[in-house]
């Protein structure tokens, strides 16, 4: 195991450089460390994915089971969905909002490093790999949804006060990021929605009841109506640009305290053993 | 061998000057044989532009050559000398390389960044060219300085944001759609300022041009200027809700537009952006509509603003392009220096081979019954003391013409072995084509 957390660190330390760079390049206007950065922050996500799949082999089960895995796996998931969108947009300067993000993740991880133990049999299952993957990717895509909504709100104060600070000039149309925290939505919405059922499924063959409402369902379920009143309002009334925005802050805030909150302050079936 | 640049500016010089000294573009043979004409000077270039006027000269005697060109430059134009004395500036060696780097890269403009002047420099070394006055040391030069000007332009953000109020407003504008190309304008009125604007919004590709005027014929006649469509001004307000982009310059001393008409309509386009542009004095919008969710409203005084805004970011980015300057003043300089060194080496060889030959030719004449093996080892003997006697010499010369004392040993060798000067074209031509290789 030891071997693990080195490789851990690895990865923690190369995502440290590409949040360095990235942000580099939005202070000091310098394209080519956005650039750099991006080559690093890939590097940064192979190697986290070795950490992964090591662990994977050496516990027989997918690494999500206390809260050094679930962490390092949200970090994981943020940092390649990050990735497929840069691909399309290739916008560094999302970049040095994401990062900084996916490094407190990593940083807690390394707090909270536990080698790989006994699990308990209900995780023994099918359904706990694609509940645990639907909904991890499902909140990595609100977390960026997250971050260009920030964005948003800091580009379109300056635009409305007319006060151009050096960020407008690197932050990207308001469109540009209207659509990206669309894009997110619709894909991050099935995935959550899909999370949740292939979770209810899993209760009903595990403990033999599709919705107990513990803790953690009930907000995952709050959550869930908030991003399906935001989807809505985008399709039917049009809902944009600020609103939008706003909205999926509070989404967010509300998805991080189902994600972390709940399992510190109430009691939940979902805890980190 | 040396450059030098002799001029004046905007920053030296008054227009009143700078107009008397202006050199016609359509007539540039005359000046520039005459500026090589002088005795100091090898190679020149002249680069006339309303905001400088500048000489750029190869010479091996700066001063003489500085004084020369001066005189020129008066004298060319029947001024004074004293007249222009107080405007000019003179720069040689590096400060030279550097202030032409400068000046190519649009550092030392009025406006810091604007395109024009690397235009206006490759036009006067084009003529130079043409009358073949500027030789192997400026064509290099120049090329380099254009060189450093694109390095500058592709790594620095020097020229990306707008300085002219009305292009100004379309970066809003793509700041706000990202995209022009299915955005419709709408322009209200026919102020010269709105029309430029308009043109801008044009050429970066907006779909759709909608222009309304009180007097329905002018909307006529600009609307077909943009390929775009006239409305009666009775009835722009029923199309606002097909507008993305409103520019409005109006002789109306009310507002046209308001607030709650807008409400109206950003509510039928479904909350679709708007941006509204005022360039009237007084104004056509109600400020507050820039209030309304998704409305922007941006009035002469705020595009001031932000072109204010945007110096400020050319003056952040030309610091890098300092930086890329020097750097590249560095690298040109030792090729310079490296110019002198290599012919300084052949022709010093040349010298001491000259000296062995007339010496052994003396000894042989008084040696008559020596037999070839014998002549043939004194030979060798004398080539051998003149290579190590070069040796330690030329190694130094060598290693310092990538550094300052290069310039100085070159000197030094030329005054006292009395080596001829630097026949230079050929021996400089194939150091430059070896150096491009």
């Amino acid at each position: 195991m030891s071997a693990n957390i080195l490789l851990f660190k690895c990865a923690l330390l190369i995502y440290l450089a590409a949040t360095v760079l990235y942000l580099g390049d939005i202070l000091f206007r310098r394209v080519q460390l956005g650039k750099a950065a991006r080559w690093v922050l890939i590097g940064g996500f192979v190697v986290h994915s070795a950490v992964l799949v090591g662990r994977f082999i050496a516990a027989g089960h997918t690494p999500v089971t206390n809260l050094h895995e679930s962490l390092s796996f949200s970090a994981w998931t943020l940092v390649g969905i990050y990735l497929l969108f840069d691909a399309r947009y290739k916008l560094a300067v999302i970049g040095a909002f994401i990062t900084p993000l996916a490094l407190i993740l990593m940083f807690f991880g390394g707090a909270t490093f536990t080698g790989v133990g006994e699990i308990d049999p209900i995780l023994r299952s099918w359904w706990f790999p694609v509940h645990v993957l639907l909904a991890f990717l499902g909140n990595a895509m609100f977390t960026l949804a997250f971050a260009v909504s920030v964005m948003y709100l800091l580009q379109e104060r300056m635009l409305k006060n007319k006060k151009l600070s050096g960020l407008f000039y690197r932050l990207p149309a308001l469109s540009t990021l209207d659509e990206i925290n669309y894009r997110c939505l619709t894909f991050g919405f099935p995935l959550m929605t899909m999370g949740i059922i292939t979770g209810a499924v899993w209760a009903n063959s595990a403990w033999g009841g599709y919705w107990r409402w513990d803790p953690k369902e009930t907000w995952a379920l709050i959550t869930w109506f908030l991003y399906a009143a935001l989807l809505h309002g985008r399709l039917t009334a049009g809902w944009r640009g600020r609103r939008a925005a706003i909205f999926s802050i509070i989404g967010f805030l509300c998805l991080l305290f189902s994600y972390l909150g709940v399992n510190f302050l109430l009691p939940t079936e979902h805890d980190f053993k | 061998m040396n450059i030098l640049v002799v001029g004046l500016s905007h920053k030296t010089a008054p227009v009143e000057i700078r107009e008397k000294v202006a050199f016609a573009p359509t007539a540039m043979e005359k000046p520039l044989r005459r500026m090589l004409a002088l005795p100091a000077v090898t190679e020149g270039v002249i680069v006339s532009t309303c905001n400088r006027v500048e000489l750029y000269a190869t010479s091996r005697d700066v001063e003489a050559a500085t004084a020369q060109l001066k005189r020129f430059l008066a004298e060319y134009h029947g001024l004074a000398a004293d007249v222009l004395a107080p405007h000019l500036y003179d720069l040689s060696g590096p400060d030279a390389i550097r202030h032409v780097f400068r000046v190519a890269s649009s550092l030392d403009s009025m406006v810091i960044g604007e395109p024009q002047i690397l235009g206006q420099i490759k036009t006067a070394y084009g003529y130079a060219c043409d009358y073949k006055t500027s030789g192997v040391i400026l064509n290099r030069f120049l090329h380099k300085a254009f060189s450093v000007a694109k390095r500058v332009r592709t790594e620095t953000q020097i020229a990306s944001n707008a300085v002219s109020v009305s292009f100004a407003a379309v970066e809003l504008a793509r700041k706000i759609f990202d995209t022009l190309t299915d955005k419709t304008v709408l322009l209200i009125g026919a102020g010269e300022m709105c029309e430029l604007a308009a043109r801008h919004f044009v050429t970066n590709g907006v779909a759709q041009v909608l222009v309304t005027n009180r007097t329905y014929e002018r909307a006529v006649k600009l609307a077909q200027e943009f390929n775009g469509k006239p409305i009666l001004f009775e009835n722009f307000a029923d199309n606002l809700h097909r507008v993305d982009i409103v520019l409005a310059s109006t002789g109306a001393p009310n507002y046209v537009l308001h607030q709650r008409q807008v409400e109206e309509v950003i509510k039928q386009r479904r909350h679709k952006p708007m941006f509204f542009i005022d360039i009237a004095v007084p104004r056509d919008i109600d400020p507050k509509i820039n209030d309304v969710d998704n409305c922007y409203l941006y009035d002469v005084d705020d595009l001031q603003g932000v072109v204010q805004s945007n110096l400020k970011e050319r003056h952040k980015e030309a610091k890098k392009a300092e930086a890329i300057v020097e750097e590249e003043i560095g690298q040109f300089h030792q090729w310079m220096s490296g110019l002198d060194v290599v012919p300084t080496i052949v022709a010093l060889r040349k010298r001491f081979d000259e000296i062995r030959q007339a010496e052994l030719e003396k000894t042989f004449a008084n040696l008559k019954d020596l037999d070839g093996k014998e002549r043939q080892a004194i030979e060798a003997m004398a080539q051998a003391i003149i290579n190590k006697a070069l040796h330690q010499p030329i190694t130094v010369l060598k290693s310092a013409q990538n550094n300052a004392a290069g310039d100085g040993y070159v000197e030094a060798l030329r005054t006292l072995f009395n080596l001829p000067p630097v026949a230079g074209e050929n021996a400089e031509t194939e150091r430059a084509k070896i150096d491009e290789m």
